[in-house]
């Protein structure tokens, strides 16, 4: 196979050609700054507009309760950090889970290192929460939940619908860092009662570099912005809004909507596929997550007796592109803070690969993986002094 | 993020396997928390003259024990103990900094094979 297979949608995809190709003009022709009253500057905030309430349509908000910021972290950052900025120093708990993305947790770290408490809620083996023991830990001072929609390596959903309605049940603002959601799976705000949602465009076939935070009307105290200037973005985050790159996650977002089922069912299939033929070929092997509940693109399967990492430049050396559950770095190999989390066994688990797929995969790249991933770990475990019984 | 020569020598790495009936075994690393290499040599008039290693862990780790055996085959064996995890590295390209661990896990390897050897055969030849 001449061309890269790509299978890690997960972490970043390709800007699609139809996104691109809305975003061109704001570049060099349409190149007004959305805050100019002259008709240059008013056509490039029409084009903002427009694509606020593209994006407001795909998640079930009103245009004006969609921010747009640099992405996925910075969302993450304004919604859990200028949340609790705008309390002014009234004594604040939050709730949070360990398998958060980085921006979540060490957005929570640093309010830590500030004074404020924080509960990290553990999972369980399929990476699940326990939605009692959320209900516990609400105390007098909670603040603030913040839990994922979908997590990034296991695709494990957390059930944001019974989550949302506790926290709304006692007054609390509940925030879920949707990046890896929105735009793979149906979500509606109102419906699940989410206060905060970050969105990031790369994940759904816009650029880098955008992303949004939708935020409840209706919510209150507002946010502090946490980057300060001009009058952008209602007030909420300065800075002159880029146009080319809203632009393009608006026209995702369009395209999300409209093939959110056909594009999930195909991806369902093609997982299944290589879930199903890498199970067939190789023994030792486990999955990942929450497996009646997780994203249909994704798949995080550990080979026991060798090194995740090794596998992933193996697959690379073939032209195949995923990322490994661990990291072997300073003196020992860490399992993923997910997995570990998740209280995977060690030496199964630095074996893990996740695989992340999308829009522009096919069958043939898959049975090329089912193909080539069981040469892969044979090599390996022959290489492995763990693998005694081979 | 790896040179050339770790990936040539992860892909196709020299000496993999065991010796039946080693002089020495080394064993370094730890299979719960990080990469472990399994060692054995030969012995031949204070010399090495065969090597084989097994690895469990990353490209880095496989390159470099593949490494550290080509250099030290042949050698007597306090020339075996005088190459350093650098010595591997070097003849590696290099590595990245949080993949040295990697090439003094060889290294270690390798110590304790040579240490089993002079326990074994040591006492072996005192009580001959």
């Amino acid at each position: 196979m001449t061309k890269k297979v790509y299978l890690d949608y997960n972490a970043t995809g390709p800007v699609l050609p139809e996104v691109l190709e809305a975003m061109l003009p704001y570049f060099t022709v349409e190149y007004g700054n959305p805050s100019s009253v002259h008709s240059l500057g008013q056509d490039a905030m029409e084009a903002v507009e427009d694509a606020r309430d593209k994006v407001a349509e795909l998640i079930g908000a009103e245009p004006n309760e969609v921010i747009f910021t640099s992405g996925g972290s910075e969302s993450d950052n304004f919604a859990i950090k200028g949340f609790i900025q705008s309390l002014k120093g009234k004594k604040s708990h939050v709730i949070t889970s360990a398998v958060e993305h980085k921006a979540v947790l060490e957005s929570t770290r640093f309010l830590e290192d500030n004074g404020v408490d924080i509960t990290y809620l553990g999972v369980d083996k399929s990476g699940r929460l326990d939605i009692d023991e959320l209900k516990r830990a609400i105390i007098g001072d909670t603040r603030l939940i913040t839990i994922m929609y979908a997590n990034n390596e296991t695709g494990t959903l957390f059930d944001i619908p019974s989550i949302g309605e506790i926290a709304r049940d006692r007054g609390i603002a509940f925030h879920t860092d949707a990046v890896q959601a929105v735009g793979k799976i149906p979500v509606d705000v109102k419906r699940d009662k989410i206060d905060m949602l970050s969105i990031a465009g790369h994940k759904m076939g816009a650029p880098k570099g955008v992303g949004a935070i939708y935020v409840n009307g209706g919510l209150n105290p507002r946010p502090t912005p946490i980057i300060h200037g001009g009058h952008h973005e209602f007030n909420m985050r300065a800075g002159t809004v880029n146009v080319p790159s809203v632009v393009g996650l608006g026209a995702s977002a369009e395209i999300a909507k409209n093939g959110l089922k056909k594009k999930g069912e195909m991806l369902k299939r093609l997982r299944d596929r290589l879930e199903a033929g890498i199970l067939e070929r190789i023994d030792n092997v486990q999955i990942n997550g929450d497996l009646d509940n997780r994203l249909s693109n994704t798949s995080n399967m550990s080979f026991a007796y060798v090194e995740g990492e090794s596998i992933m430049i193996d697959l690379d050396l073939h032209g195949i592109c995923v990322s490994s559950g661990s990291a072997c770095a300073s003196d020992d190999i860490s399992l993923s803070h997910v997995l570990e989390a998740m209280g995977v066994d060690p030496v199964i688990g630095q074996g893990t690969i996740r695989f992340s797929l999308g829009g522009g995969n096919t069958e043939e790249e898959i049975d090329y993986v089912i193909e080539t991933i069981p040469k892969i770990v044979k090599r390996l475990r022959d290489l492995s002094p763990l693998s005694r019984a081979k | 993020m790896y040179s050339k020569k770790v990936i040539e020598y992860f892909e196709n790495p020299v000496n993999v396997g065991k010796i039946e009936n080693p002089d020495g075994v080394g064993r370094a690393g730890n299979p719960e928390c990080g990469d472990t290499i399994e060692l054995y040599i030969k012995v031949v008039d204070d010399r090495i003259t065969d090597i084989k290693f097994k690895t469990f862990g990353c490209a880095a780790a496989v390159a470099s024990s593949s490494m550290l055996t080509e250099l030290v085959l042949g050698k007597k064996l306090d020339e075996a103990l005088s190459v350093t995890k650098n010595d591997v590295a070097d003849n590696l390209g290099g590595l990245p900094e949080r993949k040295m661990h990697c090439s003094n896990m060889a290294e270690d390897a390798l110590r304790l094979a040579i240490e089993d050897y002079r326990n074994n055969h040591g006492s072996k030849k005192a009580a001959d």
